[in-house]
């Protein structure tokens, strides 16, 4: 793939944003986006995680899986992989930085098990990216569902709840938001294009 | 065949690595030495810093009160943090009133040992104790509803208020592999200081009482701490209402007894709602305290009571009776044990009739 790595940084923040093109991770997108402290949160610990993850699966599968021939455990290897980061890196911030722990650590487990982290991996591998270029793409990649998330939780701030006909709050006007989000997102479309 | 044992070596290896790496760090990182912990400026104890205030107190025999065995879903095991628990957790937010997150009250479970802590907890919470004991009778009250005697051990007395609860600890049985802990009240009378009689409900597939219905033999060992709760008579002579559902018979039961002995001239009438009349138990023991007592009342209510049971006693819900039993709200206190529904059904109609003093413990 002969794509310069920071175009790939940035498209994976606008044009194909995980989340608003993919609908990816949106469990807790959905769960958590009621407050902006707490988005903020979720978001960086999103970002961070891809980051890394991102480029120990492409480690691990370029230099385990396909020397070994076993290309087809990547789906439960990047899992592996994923879950034991993430329970290193919350011991590594309760340790050093508790400040950090109390407005990130507590998402973490939350992550785990948050189907973007482990798309990205997926993506990654099919579209055959370079070690630089996959964790251009897991960085960006986060960074574009801290924005969507950050948006979400402007935007719910915003509405007032009161006003909205009975069971369209939470849940439901959080997805029409999202719709809405992911129809402007379309508009940076013809800047760059990866998938 | 290579291929297979490639396969697992490789995802076993794999594994391996990780988890190692993860035991690693976790010895070295969160190994917190040891953590002195302040209780009320008066003593000081010394923990291994990681687990959570909580545990680390009960290590030392200090106990604070749980309902859920420290999973944040009770909010009973609150402690005033003083200094070093670090910032309040989302987790925590829910169980606390403006004034209580004003004062700094935390809930033990939530805050973890990190550090030197500084703490005030209650003073009666040093009575409360860790006591082994032997199960020294087991009765049926209803099909669902068994008393239990527990003969005190070590230590062989126990001291306590009737009305107050205690966590009885289940053992391993079956595919249940973790002991947990739940509350009861305590029923028998408290001038009996060398045992104590619980009056337990089984509640489907509930991990406890599978345990004492099904498992739970006479001459068994088993160990509870106690005693735990605000809930028990005020000394004060105003008029009783007592309310109770079910199994919430077992705190009124010992009340009554103490209040016979010591014959207490408060009047009394005690609100008593189940099903059917299979669901009633204890009737002989509320009629003898009817003639024994001053002024007392058992008023058993049948929220479904079947054709063929022949009950000709009052019917639905418990709330609508309480007014033509009132005198003076103002001299009457209300005391309630039971589900939350029952709870608060009373405790709303009590409000609405005037009543002010009103006392519960609600087992989360």
């Amino acid at each position: 793939m002969e794509i310069n790595s920071f175009v790939i940084f940035i498209a994976a923040i606008f044009t194909s944003n995980i989340l608003l093109t993919n609908f990816l991770g949106m469990c807790s997108y959905l769960s958590i986006s009621k407050d902006m402290e707490a988005s903020a949160g979720l978001g960086m610990a999103v970002f961070f995680v891809l980051t890394f993850t991102s480029g120990l699966n492409y480690l691990a599968y370029h230099y385990i899986l396909v020397p070994l021939n076993l290309v087809y455990l990547q789906y439960i290897i990047f899992i592996i992989v994923i879950a034991a980061f993430v329970q290193l890196l919350e011991l590594v911030i309760e340790r050093f930085s508790p400040v950090l722990y109390y407005s990130l650590g507590i998402f973490l487990p939350l992550i785990t098990v948050n189907c973007a982290i482990f798309g990205i991996s997926l993506f990654m591998i099919i579209r055959n990216y370079t070690f630089i270029q996959s964790i251009a793409f897991g960085a960006g990649s986060g960074l574009g569902w801290l924005l969507a998330i950050l948006a979400l939780a402007g935007i719910r701030g915003k509405v007032r709840e009161k006003m909205l006909p009975k069971g369209m709050n939470n849940a439901a006007i959080s997805l029409i938001i999202t719709g809405i989000m992911a129809l402007a997102f379309i508009g940076f479309s013809g800047v760059v294009i990866i998938q | 065949m290579l291929i297979i044992i490639n396969n697992v070596l490789t995802f076993v290896g794999l594994s391996g690595v990780l988890s190692t790496i993860i035991v690693i760090a976790d010895y070295f990182l969160a190994n917190y030495g040891d953590c002195k912990i302040d209780i009320n400026g008066k003593r000081e104890i010394t923990v291994k810093g990681g687990s959570s205030l909580l545990t680390s107190l009960a290590e030392k025999d200090i106990f604070v009160s749980s309902a859920c065995g420290g999973r944040g879903t009770c909010g009973l095991c609150k402690v005033k943090g003083i200094d070093g628990c670090g910032p309040l957790l989302p987790t925590e937010k829910p169980y606390m009133s403006p004034k209580e997150l004003e004062e700094g009250i935390r809930l033990s479970c939530q805050v973890k040992v990190k550090r030197d802590l500084k703490i005030e907890i209650p003073e009666s919470i040093f009575s409360i104790r860790k006591y082994k004991s032997v199960v020294t009778a087991i009765e049926d009250y209803t099909y669902d509803i068994k008393r239990i005697e527990f003969k005190l051990i070590e230590p062989n007395e126990i001291t306590f208020k009737a009305g107050q609860y205690v966590q009885l600890e289940s053992k391993r049985y079956g595919k249940v592999r973790q002991p947990v802990m739940r509350a009861y009240s305590v029923s028998s009378n408290p001038s009996h200081t060398d045992y104590i009689e619980l009056i337990i409900r089984k509640v489907p597939e509930g991990i406890m009482t599978t345990f004492t219905h099904d498992h739970l033999k006479e001459k068994d060992e088993i160990s509870f701490t106690g005693p735990f709760g605000d809930f028990y008579i005020r000394d004060t002579g105003t008029d009783m209402f007592f309310v109770a559902g079910g199994s919430g018979m077992a705190p009124f039961k010992g009340m009554l007894e103490e209040l016979n002995e010591k014959k207490s001239k408060r009047r009394i009438v005690f609100f008593f709602g189940a099903r059917t009349t299979k669901d009633l138990f204890l009737l002989e023991e509320m009629k003898k305290f009817e003639e024994e007592m001053h002024d007392f009342k058992f008023i058993p209510i049948l929220s479904h009571p079947e054709p063929n049971d022949g009950w000709d006693g009052l019917t639905g819900y418990i709330p609508p009776y309480f007014e033509e039993h009132l005198r003076d709200p103002k001299n009457t206190e209300g005391y309630l044990c039971g589900n939350p529904g029952l709870l608060n059904a009373s405790e709303k109609r009590m409000r609405e009739l005037g009543i002010e003093d009103i006392y519960y413990d609600s087992f989360g």
